[in-house]
């Protein structure tokens, strides 16, 4: 998922619920260049690139690919948070952007609508993609959304603080325990995560879910109840700040580089951030229940999409996002952003070129799509586990209890 | 005729638009089932009262009005307290007055988005000020998990959310005491009166349609209180601070699930309402009141 950039405050600027779902039907959609019938001369974009360099890069590489296409790309940009309001805005209208990139997790949801155009109806030649990358663009079996590149979880760890403590990157659960637990001194606590209580907390607790062996269908089971207590152990031990249920993954990051935790789970989209400052560190594969076990990241990052707007603009739309997608373009992509390429021929070029992508890229096959199991339901039981997660961190109550109250929330099949 | 309608119709248009269709929208949108696609297709089937009774029977419904009670009853008792007593002690003449009451009221100016940053970083469990400030004291001997603790979390917001309404009510009933005519304080002192019984038979009988209404607007505030929440905790930990606005916000834009969300919000505005009709009752059982459209 979900690069949020910045601080909390972004979310804020959707008014009360109220108000918004209201106004949400009154509002007039703009947008939509190109006439019915006639040349199309120009199509619409819409993404949440933000933060620079993601935001020139994207300008520019749309401005290029439309050129090739002999189109005007009419880009624009929103904060994540304001992205899926604006979609089912445009969708009452039925005037959806012909190009839109959606976070994975909530493809089905707009999927689902029917506003979308089947990818294989557009003639893409889906070979040299990973399985994996492919499976978080598909609903019901038809895929409707295809990623650049792709990001995913992995442990950070302060080189400095490790070396002082004589302590090696932990690989198994066991491990990472003690880690934390000897690196914990002073104002600087041994490991952090975001634990927040939405998404951005749900899919950092599911890698330890799906290592365990749990499923998103089967919440109470006690591979599941395993993780969340590993989670609510080291808070109880103090190698974890409490704080972490109020903590997005920007703000762990903020901690990692402030030198108040030593490690932490966070994606590779952190990586350009910290290249910017002046802090060593490593990056290795998430630590496992077992040693030898296989990590099972989710998987995150963005999709392209294409809005059923006829036959001709979803052509030119088609041909603009075949060139986002060429691989020069989706390797200077992944290096700007420090996502994994989709393709793995390319995805495996960067890995030997940089080491501290390797974990990343090294977790792509395995990575699970998060909606895969769910679909449609997803946002809801992500909710609920968020809501367990906090509910067993913040003291409240047992792992077995909070993950028993979460199940109630999946539907039955 | 004509001049009368065409007064009228601004505002009756401005009111069917930006009230009236909004309004009723959310309530039809409440007995549907309107998720993502609805808006695609425009298809969403009538479910009748399907959508209360899972609000109802959601244990976060019961969690999130007690909260929602209990934050705005604090937020209220503790924010006219204190308002009214800066507001009795600015009534006196002493230098810097002017400039200390300008002062009090910069909480009410800053965006909420700022002053709730500032909490957050006021309440951190590791580095805030709070707790280091406790810890240097020796009041305490480890930091408080202030935001993080589900029983903890609460208070906190309260805490901030009345910080932040305290200028209003201060202004408001600064400006209700001032209206008290001088010479009724000074008969009062000539027959005897000290400072508490002038408070109680002089300011507090005079001062209640000010304070009625400055209570009145304030739990319509803290009802639909939303900004400071979302920065604080989101409602989290584990729904410690989730009210029934934040709770819509969530069902909504969180699970895209609308028709659940405009229920809720439903259910917020009939509270409202009910302490609406409360308060105009009371205003009409209350002889001498300015109640709207009474005439000499």
């Amino acid at each position: 998922m979900t690069r949020v950039s910045g601080n909390p405050a972004h979310r804020l600027r959707a008014p009360s619920a109220l108000v918004a779902a209201g106004l949400l039907g009154l509002t007039t959609a703009c947008g939509g260049g190109g006439g019915e019938g006639g040349e199309v001369t120009s199509i619409t974009a819409l993404d949440y690139n933000l933060a620079e360099p993601q935001n020139g890069a994207t300008e520019s590489m749309l401005q290029e690919c439309g050129e090739q296409a002999g189109v005007q790309v009419e880009r624009e940009a929103l904060p994540r948070e304001q992205l899926m309001p604006r979609l089912l805005q445009g969708a009452s209208q039925q005037e959806l952007p012909d190009l839109m990139l959606i976070d994975n997790p909530d493809l089905p949801q707009v999927a689902a609508t029917g506003a979308l155009l089947p990818l294989e109806e557009a003639g893409f030649d889906t070979a040299g993609y990973y399985d994996s990358v492919l499976a978080v663009g598909t609903h019901e079996d038809t895929l409707y959304g295809i990623a650049s590149g792709v990001n995913g979880l992995a442990l950070f760890t302060n080189t400095a603080l490790l070396e002082d403590a004589g302590v090696e990157p932990p690989a198994t659960w066991a491990e990472l325990r003690t880690a934390a637990e000897e690196l914990t001194q002073g104002d600087t606590k041994g490991f952090a995560f975001s634990a927040i209580g939405h998404e951005e907390g749900t899919w950092t607790f599911e890698p330890f879910m799906w290592s365990n062996g749990a499923s998103l269908t089967d919440l109470d089971s006690p591979e599941a109840v395993e993780a969340l207590e590993l989670w609510a152990g080291m808070v109880e031990e103090g190698s974890v700040s409490q704080s972490v249920v109020n903590w997005s993954q920007a703000d762990v990051n903020d901690q990692f580089l402030g030198e108040r935790a030593a490690m932490m789970i966070n994606g590779s989209w952190q990586i350009p951030v910290l290249a910017e400052e002046d802090v060593d560190y490593e990056v290795v594969p998430l630590p496992v229940p077992e040693a030898g076990g296989e990590p099972a990241t989710p998987m995150g990052g963005e999709v392209w999409a294409i809005g059923r707007n006829g036959a001709e603009r979803e052509e030119k739309a088609a041909e603009v996002l075949r060139c986002l997608l060429s691989d020069a373009n989706m390797s200077e992509w992944a290096e700007l952003n420090a996502y994994v390429p989709a393709k793995e021929e390319l995805a495996q070029r960067l890995a030997e070129e940089n080491e501290q992508m390797a974990p990343f890229v090294e977790s792509v096959p395995t990575a699970q799509a998060r909606t895969a199991e769910l679909g449609v339901d997803y946002p809801d039981v992500s909710a609920a586990i968020a809501d367990a997660v906090q509910q067993a961190l913040a003291g409240s109550g047992s792992a077995e209890d909070a993950l028993a109250q979460a199940q109630q929330s999946v539907p039955e099949s | 005729m004509l001049l009368r309608v065409g007064f009228l119709a601004p505002l009756v248009i401005y009111l069917a638009v930006f009230f009236g269709y909004p309004l009723l929208a959310n309530l039809s949108m409440a007995l549907r089932e309107y998720t993502a696609a609805s808006f695609y297709t425009g298809e969403a089937p009538f479910v009748g009262a399907a959508n209360y009774a899972a609000v109802l029977a959601d244990p976060v419904f019961g969690t999130a009005l007690g909260n929602t009670a209990l934050f705005t009853a604090g937020s209220l008792v503790f924010q006219f307290a204190i308002g009214l007593a800066l507001a009795v002690f600015f009534q006196r003449n002493f230098p810097l007055n002017g400039l200390l009451r300008s002062l009090l009221l910069v909480p009410w100016l800053l965006p909420l988005v700022v002053s709730g940053t500032v909490w957050r970083w006021i309440f951190d469990q590791e580095y805030g000020v709070l707790n280091q400030t406790l810890l240097g004291l020796g009041v305490i001997d480890q930091g408080l998990p202030w935001l993080s603790s589900t029983s903890m979390a609460l208070a906190s917001v309260t805490v901030a959310n009345i910080w932040v309404g305290i200028p209003f009510n201060m202004v408001i009933l600064y400006g209700g005491l001032q209206s008290i005519p001088a010479h009724l304080y000074e008969a009062a002192a000539l027959d005897g009166a000290g400072p508490w019984q002038r408070f109680r038979h002089v300011t507090w009988p005079l001062l209640r349609p000010v304070s009625a209404v400055v209570l009145m607007l304030g739990l319509v505030y803290t009802l639909k209180q939303f900004d400071v929440i979302m920065v604080l905790t989101q409602g989290g930990p584990a729904n410690a601070t989730q009210t029934l606005t934040t709770w819509a916000h969530a069902l909504s834009f969180g699970e895209l699930d609308f028709g659940l969300g405009a229920a809720v919000g439903n259910l917020l505005i009939v509270i409202a309402l009910g302490f609406a009709l409360l308060y105009l009752r009371g205003l009409r059982a209350q002889p001498g009141a300015p109640v709207a459209g009474r005439r000499g």
